[in-house]
């Protein structure tokens, strides 16, 4: 199968936004579920967020940041060109429904998988404020849309450059402390401030929800690679995920697995750019 | 009388560290002297061993004759995936093991004759078939596995309009996530699915019934529907330390190793934990199979944890003799129960405790009671789990009303018709893991009466 790539912009320095014609994909989308791509026959296959999707158009849009060796690749791709594998939707769509007020935290590149559920939380009726944030203003994404989809939004940037000067979790703390009646906080961005967000919440008593993003290979459930502890027991995130409740996830463990292949990434990482990037001067020739 | 011809093998001190296949098989004259010990009984017993009914006498008096492109003929008008079977089914406890020769303990070996048709076949370059009309009936075949694969074959020569759905990025199912390339070459498995594309079935993969479509949509769409979705889904021990970096499920293992071909690696993209002193768990094939490819990526020492003792090690004869040329270590009676924690989480050898064997619990094999006080410690970096698999409940979001027992497979009646009308299923899905001709067998079964339903 091929998926061809309709769109492809850069929306912040390397956070990639692309749009891929996969009609099927798209009739099934929902919040809070992802997709795997794989770009040819020798990539891996990577899980990435359903940013939004468009029934009509028949397109799933993703938004990335370059990690590694496949996110690299991925954003050298143009319009018109086509991913070899596009797989989904997959995973548990998220659990929306009518709560009353509830918040959305996006931090870096979570910003794009929480954009969808503002969308669908406020289209069940909820009163949705978001907080985003972002190392400084440059990295901040979907600012515009953010604003139009949320009752209120908040920024934070870790340097001050726009918002609060701080971290998302200090106004989510400040929002909470207001006193107003919040009936679900749901985080999602990279896993200290997913784990940090919990311990901060946990003693308002207040849901959390949290997507977990372990490192995964076939998505459907066949392979235990994404397993993860929640509550003591243990849960593929893929099948029974990516959403979990923030109180009882073993974040520690999260961390830990998504370490394990760092020395195997980077020899990757060298051994593509050795082969396409003239200058690079590498070490990992002579190890294969 | 005439001896079974021994099989060509590559050597195995070689072996160990390459991933190419390990039996070479016959050449003409080999072929041709072992076809020759076949007695063409009367009454052919061997064929009630086979579950797809190959006329074994009739392809291997060809095969005495020099005439292979005859004996590929006859296997195919049953079998669509001779090369594949001729080199994984479990001849010794099918076929072979009811040939009259078996007694005196020398069966024909069909097996390989099989697969050396197959492979003839493929070298003279495999002849399209022939278009069959249309019956303007519409299958879909959820599922490119043995099962899924077989179905759609016999159907598609029906003349029905055959779709297969695949979850993976490719077909084959077991047959190319599972079994490693060096028992089961990956280009054997493509140009057998080849083969099938050929006779007209259109193949979708990156297709996750239950989630892009529900059963009950493609219900909708189509006048059948066959499910061969296998028994995908991993089981762990629940023993401390299972979610320690370095523990893996067979599947995983074998999935990065073989459908993503980790061996390759850094040319292919997807990293594998390659261990110095590596354990896996069970005696099945997929322990065999995860043990070997654990060997070729590097490994130091490799060894089977088992619970019971030899006699009762499920894979087959033929994989356990390799695997312990090949120098993987046997620790049996033996059964872990926890496995310990090294630095960031990483796994730092495996506890085990020692086993008796007690009295024959209901399934008649002595049931294993552990040796108290035993405990001893294993070095191990890397763990492989492969102690069994289960149906994947994917299929079942949104299949209103089908059936299931309480072990998560499928209940059909003997024609392979499950709860729901138009709704058939056979393979691992129904019976729980077991053998590539058992699936075929089962799919032949079930789209024959598909067959006979739509012709009504
Ligand atoms: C359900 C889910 C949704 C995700 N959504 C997004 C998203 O919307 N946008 C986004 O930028 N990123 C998302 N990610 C993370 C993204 O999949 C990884 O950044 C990507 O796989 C990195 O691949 P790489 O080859 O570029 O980097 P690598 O060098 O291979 O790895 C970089 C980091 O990514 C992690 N990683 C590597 N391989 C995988 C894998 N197969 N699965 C998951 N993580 C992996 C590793 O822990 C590593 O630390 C999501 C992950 C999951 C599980
Ligand atoms: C490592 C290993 C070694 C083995 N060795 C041998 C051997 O030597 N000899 C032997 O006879 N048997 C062996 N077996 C067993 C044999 O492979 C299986 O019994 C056989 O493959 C079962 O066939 P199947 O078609 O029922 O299922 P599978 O081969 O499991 O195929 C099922 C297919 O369905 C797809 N699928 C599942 N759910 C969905 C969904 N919801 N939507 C779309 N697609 C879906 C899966 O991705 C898969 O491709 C081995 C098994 C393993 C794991
Ligand atoms: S398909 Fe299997 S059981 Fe049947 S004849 Fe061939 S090897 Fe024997
Ligand atoms: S039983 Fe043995 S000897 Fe007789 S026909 Fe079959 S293979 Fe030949
Ligand atoms: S990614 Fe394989 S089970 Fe979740």
């Amino acid at each position: 199968m091929s998926y061809r790539i309709i769109e492809k912009k850069e929306i912040a320095p390397i956070v990639h936004l692309m749009k891929v014609l996969a009609p099927d994909v798209a009739r099934a989308s929902k919040a809070g579920q992802f997709i795997i791509l794989r770009i040819d026959e020798t990539s891996e296959r990577i899980p990435l967020t359903i940013a939004d999707f468009d029934v009509r158009e028949g397109t799933v849009s993703i938004i990335f940041q370059e990690m590694g060796k496949t996110t690299k690749q991925l954003a050298k791709m143009s319009e018109a060109d086509e991913l070899q594998d596009f797989v989904g939707p997959l995973g548990t769509p998220a659990d929306v429904r009518k709560l009353g007020t509830v918040i959305l935290v996006g931090g870096g590149v979570g910003i794009a998988p929480v954009y969808p559920q503002v969308k669908a939380y406020r289209e069940a009726g909820n009163k949705v404020i978001s907080v985003i944030g972002a190392r400084n203003k440059d990295l901040l994404i979907l600012e515009d849309e953010m604003k139009a989809a949320s009752d209120e939004l908040h920024i934070a940037t870790d340097d001050g450059s726009k918002g609060h000067h701080g971290f998302v979790t200090d106004v989510v703390k400040q929002i909470l402390d207001s006193g107003e009646d919040i009936a679900r906080i749901v985080v999602i961005g990279p896993p200290i401030l997913m784990k940090v967000a919990a311990g901060m919440t946990a003693p308002y008593g207040v849901e959390t929800i949290v997507s977990l993003n372990p490192i995964m290979i076939d998505g459907t459930g066949m392979c235990g690679g994404c397993r993860v502890s929640v509550g003591g027991e243990t849960k593929f995130a893929c099948v029974d995920g990516p959403e979990f409740d923030a109180h009882k996830v073993d974040f520690n463990l999260l961390m830990s697995r998504l370490a394990l292949y760092r020395d195997e990434e980077s020899r990757c990482l060298e051994d593509h750019d050795h082969k396409h990037d003239p200058d690079h001067k590498c070490t990992c020739r002579g190890e294969n | 009388m005439v001896h079974r011809q021994a099989m060509p093998h590559q050597d195995a001190k070689e072996r160990a560290h390459n991933f190419n296949e390990v039996a070479l098989g016959y050449s003409s004259e080999q072929a041709i002297a072992e076809a020759s010990r076949c007695l063409e009984c009367k009454n052919p017993v061997c064929v009630d061993g086979c579950p797809v009914n190959i006329d074994i006498p009739a392809f291997i008096s060809w095969m005495k004759a020099g005439d292979f492109d005859r004996a590929i003929d006859i296997i195919k008008l049953t079998n669509s995936l001779p090369a594949v079977c001729g080199r994984v089914c479990p001849q010794e406890v099918q076929c072979e093991e009811l040939c009259v020769l078996a007694k005196k303990g020398e069966p024909v070996a069909i097996g390989r004759l099989e697969r050396f048709c197959a492979d003839h076949e493929r070298e003279r370059g495999v002849v399209p078939p022939s278009k069959v009309e249309h019956t303007g009936k519409k299958v879909a075949v959820i599922g490119a596995g043995p099962a899924g694969l077989t179905a759609a074959a016999d159907l598609a020569k029906a003349g029905h309009e055959v779709t297969i759905f695949e979850s993976l990025h490719e077909t084959g199912g077991v047959l190319t996530y599972g079994i490693p390339e060096f028992r089961l070459p990956k280009s054997i498995v493509k140009e057998e699915v080849d083969y099938i594309r050929q006779l007209g079935v259109d193949l979708k993969v990156d297709y996750v019934i239950g989630k892009i479509k529900t059963l009950d949509e493609l219900r909708e769409d189509f006048d059948a529907v066959f499910l061969g979705t296998g028994a995908g889904l991993p089981k762990f021990m629940g023993i401390p330390g299972e979610n320690l970096n370095g523990v893996y499920s067979a599947n995983e293992f074998l999935t990065r190793v073989n459908l993503m071909k980790a061996y390759q690696f850094p040319n292919y993209g997807t990293p594998i934990k390659k261990g110095k002193k590596v354990i896996v768990v069970g005696g099945g094939n997929v322990a065999m199979d995860a043990a070997r490819s654990a060997l070729r990526l590097g490994a130091e020492e490799v060894s089977i944890v088992y619970r019971r003792s030899d006699d009762e090690l499920p894979a087959r004869r033929e994989e356990i003799d390799n695997a312990k040329e090949e120098g993987i270590v046997f620790r049996l009676l033996t059964n872990p129960v926890r496995i310990l924690e090294g630095e960031n989480m990483t796994v730092n050898g495996v506890e085990c405790i020692r086993m008796e064997l007690g009295e024959p619990d209901e399934s008649g094999r002595r049931s294993p009671v552990p040796k108290e006080g035993s405990e001893h410690v294993i070095d191990a970096d890397v763990v492989i789990i492969a102690i069994g698999t289960s149906p994947n409940p994917m299929i079942f979001s949104g299949s209103s009303g089908l059936e299931t027992n309480s072990r998560g497979t499928i209940i059909v009646d003997e024609n392979g018709k499950t709860s729901l009308d138009n709704v058939y299923a056979a393979g691992d899905a129904v019976t729980g893991a077991a053998t590539v001709i058992s699936a075929m067998g089962a799919a032949k079964v079930a789209a024959a009466s598909i067959n006979r339903m739509l012709s009504n």
